[in-house]
């Protein structure tokens, strides 16, 4: 009775969260959506009986992949950082 | 161009690569709703001789029996990744400055050993349950990221002889079983009847070291080697 009220739930949850990382303008906030929408994909597949893929949706898709990007988005703002000082010294 | 040119360009892009979606979605919905119904697919085969491929859960079997070649594969990709990775730059190791985070230590103490042995857990269950080396090597891959970021990661620093190993240790393995199957059974991956699960274990154990380490190398960004040398 409760099950597709909840599977109901948690597809618009993806949907909403996918929607969310791509269209904000925050990057930092997008990357946490993306994080969020992977641990709800995996519970999807666990909805679906498929533990396997769940297991590795929450961990790599999830996990790692989230990890990976904070790096980059860490990365991204350091060298802009750089570039900013560089060109505030050029010009004083 | 003008802004206006520029913008008028930009939707008709978006117009563009949104009717290509739609034909798309259009496409894979036919092709799931063309899909017979009543179709079993591989399971009958894959279950009917389980018993024979050395393990107990179906998704194990497939991964490292049936069709190992293609985990072989994978795993190579992987290893590809990471050269990739190690081409482009030298990675960035985190300082990991822990003076005066005594529960960021603590924490470590227990994390560490925990997700190593819940590594070697799922690779042990995935005999028999959901799990595995892919799942296992995300755990250690998760291991070593909490020590890169901490810090503590500095033997892999000192000794990247041992990391590279390590990196390539599960494509050799693997690619070596692959050669002694075929020496023993005259088929590449077709493991000796009734020895299969101490190939796969061997496979999975040496797999597991290469993408625990793989992932968390990815991690770095870059080669490893200091800036400066």
């Amino acid at each position: 009775m409760i099950g597709p009220l909840v599977d109901l739930l948690l597809l618009l949850l993806i949907v909403l969260l996918a929607w969310r990382a791509l269209n904000g303008r925050d990057l930092l906030r997008g990357v946490i959506e993306f994080i969020a929408m992977g641990l709800l994909v995996a519970v999807a597949w666990v909805r679906l009986r498929a533990l396997d893929i769940a297991l590795a949706e929450a961990a790599v898709g999830s996990g790692l992949t989230g990890a990976l990007l904070l790096s980059a988005l860490h990365r991204m703002r350091r060298r802009e950082v750089r570039r900013r000082d560089r060109t505030d010294g050029g010009e004083g | 161009m003008t802004a206006r040119a520029d913008r008028g360009h930009g939707r008709a892009s978006r117009v563009a690569v949104g009717a290509l979606a739609l034909g798309l979605l259009a496409a894979l919905s036919w092709a799931v709703l063309s899909l017979p119904g009543s179709f079993d697919g591989l399971t009958g085969p894959a279950l009917g001789r389980l018993s024979e491929s050395g393990v107990t859960n179906p998704v194990t079997a497939v991964l490292l029996n049936y069709r190992a070649y293609d985990t072989l594969l994978e795993l190579a990709v992987l290893l590809l990744a990471i050269a990739g990775v190690w081409a482009l730059r030298r990675g960035d190791w985190p300082a990991g400055d822990l003076h005066g985070r005594p529960l960021v230590i603590s924490l470590l103490r227990i994390a560490l050993p925990l997700l190593t042995l819940t590594a070697g857990y799922l690779l042990w269950i995935g005999a028999f349950a959901p799990g595995g080396a892919f799942q296992g090597g995300a755990m250690l891959g998760a291991a070593a990221l909490l020590a890169l970021l901490s810090g503590r990661a500095v033997c892999a620093r000192r000794h990247t002889g041992a990391l590279r190993a390590g990196l390539v240790l599960g494509v050799l393995v693997f690619a070596g079983a692959a050669g002694g199957a075929a020496a023993l059974t005259g088929e590449i991956l077709r493991y000796p009847p009734g020895d299969a699960d101490v190939w796969i274990l061997g496979i999975e154990a040496a797999a597991i070291v290469s993408i625990g380490l793989t992932l968390g190398a990815l991690y770095l960004g870059g080669r490893p080697g200091d800036r400066h040398a």
